[in-house]
């Protein structure tokens, strides 16, 4: 068993009309590499699932599958973040399906773990509602969320071995764990691939079982130089203190 | 002193010891700075962090600690990450003991609308991100905004004009001119900054209230 492949070859699998999921949050702990590739591979007619539409400001991540105009829907919680799906989405050229972030992560959470559906009482007396199906539960109102599935998922892992498991570290485990378990192939983007056994059981944040091709992206110093370089461009780090 | 530092120095004083917080992006990020002394909080962020800190300095920061804005945080002693299903099954199962917002809208049943207004003909946006879950299951829902919008419209309504995020839901509403808080009757005027009068505060607030028996002046920490 050996899943480490290549970004071209793990590419191959992504065709036009496909539905993909990509983890992170907000353009943090993504897989940064895997979505440069996915905006130069020109497949189009996605529908995608993302928590949000990409970093604040934009011009980072997810943008450029926007401005390709490689997403025709986007299932996800917010856009606001996305200058680039805004305008789609104002053109008419993007459908958009909102979901409350909570719920989001549940549905795909369903899509994974067998289940038929969420019963959710998030959203009730708003137009969220609107032609949702409802239950009725001890005299309380409940909307049924239905699961959520990909063709193929992206996610992004710390180290992961040629087994398939994974290692998260810090904020990252975010959408990323989820998201493995409800894909028919999930690839997993990671700075650095170790030996099976390299990764202390009780480290192992997605089980290997989970995942289908292991992609070694940018390493650790490239991954904190690029979000240091993206925090500093957006004025996201406090300024050195004289000393 | 500019009237967000105010707000937020208003709404410190809604935060208990040992609450479990969640700040909304823009003036309620700034209430971290104004804790009271002697209460201590524990800050959670919708991407699965519990007791996060200050803004690193450029050099401090690691490339996948950060908040739900994206921006970088530190983690301080005793924090706790975890997924984004657990985050929300944290905000959903009733832990977290306030949230502080922002909105676009606000009225005198408590319900806020903030996010949903028509970008194009038929089409919403931006999208509720975690408001949803955030204002149906946060213990206390604190609102925090201007008293009147640019134009000299009241942001503090009769009735939402917009899409819903909540539908009765808000606890206390808080603007640098007054506080209120949101009660079965409606609502009730509970402090006045310092100047004005309870019929300033009526000539620029399209809701009804009443006035509560010990209405006292605005406070700040």
């Amino acid at each position: 068993m050996n899943k480490v492949t290549t970004l071209d070859d793990a590419m191959k699998k992504v065709q036009d009309g496909m539905t993909i999921m990509i983890g992170g949050f907000n353009g943090i702990c993504a897989p940064i590499r895997c979505i440069d590739q996915l905006a130069k591979s020109g497949v189009k007619n996605l529908t995608l699932i993302s928590v949000t539409c990409g970093y604040p400001g934009g011009g980072f991540d997810l943008a450029p599958l926007f401005v390709n105009k490689q997403i025709r829907k986007v299932i996800t919680s917010h856009i606001g973040t996305s200058p680039e799906a805004q305008k789609e989405y104002k053109n008419g050229d993007l459908e958009v399906e909102y979901c409350p972030m909570g719920i989001w992560i549940e549905k795909i959470r369903a899509g994974g773990f067998g289940l038929g559906a969420v019963i959710s009482p998030i959203g009730i007396g708003t137009i969220y509602e609107k032609g949702k199906q409802k239950l009725t539960l001890d005299g309380k109102e409940y909307l049924i969320e239905l699961p959520l599935r990909a063709d193929i998922a992206f996610i992004k892992g710390y180290r992961a071995d040629r087994m398939g498991n994974v290692q998260h570290r810090m904020v990252s485990p975010n959408t990323n764990v989820v998201m493995a378990a409800a894909a028919d192939y999930t690839v997993v983007e990671v700075n650095e691939i170790v030996d099976v056994g390299g990764i202390e059981p009780e480290r192992v944040g997605t089980p290997g079982v989970f995942v289908k091709a292991v992609i070694r992206g940018n390493s650790i110093e490239e991954h904190h130089k690029i979000y240091e370089d993206l925090w500093v461009r957006t004025g996201c780090l406090k300024q050195k203190e004289a000393r | 002193m500019d009237y967000r530092e105010l707000i937020a120095r208003r709404a410190a004083l809604e935060l208990e010891d040992g609450a479990v917080v969640n700040l909304g992006i823009g003036i309620p990020t700034q209430v971290a700075n104004y804790i009271p002394e002697g209460v201590e909080v524990i800050m959670h962020a919708e991407n699965g962090v519990l007791s996060y800190g200050a803004t690193p300095e450029v050099g401090r920061q690691d490339a996948d600690v950060f908040n739900a804005g994206a921006q970088p945080i530190t983690l301080l002693p005793g924090a706790a990450i975890f997924d984004l299903s657990t985050s929300f099954g944290i905000i959903r199962g009733g832990h977290v003991s306030a949230v502080i917002l922002g909105t676009l809208e606000v009225d005198q049943e408590g319900n806020i609308a903030n996010w949903a207004r028509e970008l194009a003909p038929g089409r919403l946006g931006p999208g509720m991100g975690g408001a949803m879950e955030l204002v149906s299951k946060a213990r206390k829902v604190v609102v925090v905004t201007q008293h009147v919008v640019k134009n000299g419209g009241s942001k503090i309504l009769k009735k939402c004009t917009l899409p819903l995020t909540g539908k009765g839901v808000v606890n206390v509403i808080i603007t640098e001119k007054a506080v209120f808080h949101v009660t079965p009757q409606g609502l009730v005027l509970k402090e006045i900054a310092p100047g004005l009068t309870v019929e300033d505060i009526r000539v620029i607030t399209e809701a009804d209230f009443t006035v509560a028996d010990d209405v006292c002046e605005y406070r700040i920490n």
